[in-house]
């Protein structure tokens, strides 16, 4: 069986290692802060203006002046700091965040990445995804492996307009685990259930099957 | 030394059709209400807004889009906007799509009196088109130009009558990049006090870049994503 979106989230969630900035971008990235492995601390960067964003607030304690990027009303946690929006990408930039979670509409095999825009279709901008991609030394995707029509993600070169150019390096996607070398696509875990043959047949870039692969623990 | 002005209206008294006016705020975290609110009741048309977003419909810059007063947006995201969409579909409105750490960075780059920085940001993507590109330590960066605006309009949290600013939370976010970038900066605050009230260990933004403050009213902070746990 393919991952769920909570299932991609918590395998995410084991890269996590203690000591951590991170970055999630919204969506599948936002939910893996509920699996965060025991003892293990991060500090989660918002790239409006906050390190140390905590959990969203109980009803009745909402703060408009307090948002994520998503525009969703958190907290802060002790310890936590607030500054403008260019220091935010200043330490992005400077590479001091050490982890970049983000979605993605198509990858190719030497770690383009496609998020922001399909033509005449959606233009909604970029946000700060350009500048994370581009600048964030240890980026991680989480998307589904192929699109509704059945179609790979994963592709030979992307064909929607570019997000940033050889940046991705590991995939996680509702099929396995992906590394993304010069070589191209490297499975390296599968999801439970999902055979060699199923991946290799929904991914249309470059792939080859690592010779350690193994079933994903999730 | 008086920068103190009565009210938004009067502190957007000179801004005339066709200025370039730099917005602070994230969403709608941050954004001069008041200000917002007297440019449209004054009608002035033909503008260049930059800020990161757009506003939504019926509130914040979404009331100067759908007024008609809007030439060209510079923006990092307009997703929230249905007006926006529309508007720029059909060919009335100009946009021009900037990734959001360059958008704070030219902001940055115009307060700080420097022409230009290079950014890695949007390398080898359309937002390369047309930029100079140079190589620094074998990795590309595009050549960003800070902007020529004529005004900023922020908000803050609270401010002195010498424009001293201290701004609250997330809401800090573009606002002070853009009080440092204007040729004429226009402060709208929650609480207006006396100086010497803030403490100067901790100003946000120094004073010397305000030009204009007044203490704004019935701000409505509106929450665009309500989102809350379980006790």
């Amino acid at each position: 069986m393919a991952l769920n979106k909570e299932q991609i989230a918590k395998r995410i969630a084991q890269e996590l290692q203690d000591g951590f900035y991170v970055n999630l971008g919204i969506g599948i990235p936002t939910l893996v802060a509920n699996y965060i492995p025991e003892g293990v601390n991060v500090v989660l960067q918002s790239e409006n203006g906050l390190l140390g964003m905590g959990p969203f607030p109980f009803a009745g304690e909402e703060d408009a002046d307090l948002i994520n990027a998503g525009k969703q009303t958190i907290t802060t946690l002790p310890g936590s700091a607030f500054f403008d929006s260019a220091m935010s990408f200043g330490m992005i930039r400077a590479g001091k965040v050490d982890l970049t979670v983000l979605g993605a509409m198509e990858v190719s095999e030497n770690g383009d990445i496609a998020n922001w825009k399909i033509p005449k279709k959606m233009v909604k901008g970029m946000g700060g995804a350009m500048d994370l991609v581009a600048a964030a030394k240890n980026i991680i995707v989480a998307m589904q492996h192929t699109n509704p029509k059945g179609e790979s993600k994963l592709l030979p070169a992307c064909s929607l307009p570019l997000t940033g150019v050889n940046c991705v390096r590991k995939i996680v996607s509702d099929l396995g685990v992906f590394d993304v070398t010069p070589d191209g696509f490297v499975c390296i875990e599968y999801a439970p259930g999902v055979t060699i043959d199923e991946i290799k047949a929904k991914t249309a870039g470059k792939l080859t099957i690592s010779p350690n692969v193994k079933e994903m623990a999730v | 030394m008086n920068k103190v002005v009565a009210n938004a209206d009067e502190a957007v008294r000179d801004i005339p059709s066709g200025a370039m006016l730099m917005l602070g705020g994230f969403g709608l975290c941050g954004i001069p209400e008041n200000c917002i609110a007297s440019l449209v009741k004054k009608g002035v048309d033909n503008l260049t807004c930059i800020s990161n977003n757009a506003g939504v419909d019926g509130f914040g810059i979404g009331l100067l889009l759908e007024n008609k007063q809007v030439k060209k947006m510079i923006s990092s995201y307009v997703g929230e906007n249905a007006e926006f969409e529309r508007q720029l579909l059909s060919g009335e409105l100009e946009v021009e799509l900037v990734p959001q750490g360059t958008l704070a960075t030219r902001c940055m780059a115009t307060g700080y009196g420097m022409p230009a920085v290079f950014l890695q940001a949007g390398y080898g993507t359309e937002v390369a088109e047309g930029k100079e590109v140079r190589e620094f330590n074998g990795k590309q960066y595009l050549m960003e130009m800070a902007f020529d605006s004529d005004f900023a309009i922020v908000k803050a949290w609270k401010g002195d009558k010498m424009g001293n600013l201290v701004f609250k939370d997330t809401a800090r976010n573009f606002n002070p990049l853009m009080a440092m970038a204007g040729k004429i900066t226009i402060a709208e605050v929650e609480e207006l006090v006396e100086p010497g009230e803030l403490d100067p260990n901790y100003i946000h933004t120094p004073g010397i870049y305000v030009h204009r403050i007044f203490q704004g009213k019935d701000y409505e902070k509106r929450i665009e994503q309500r989102t809350v746990r379980q006790r």
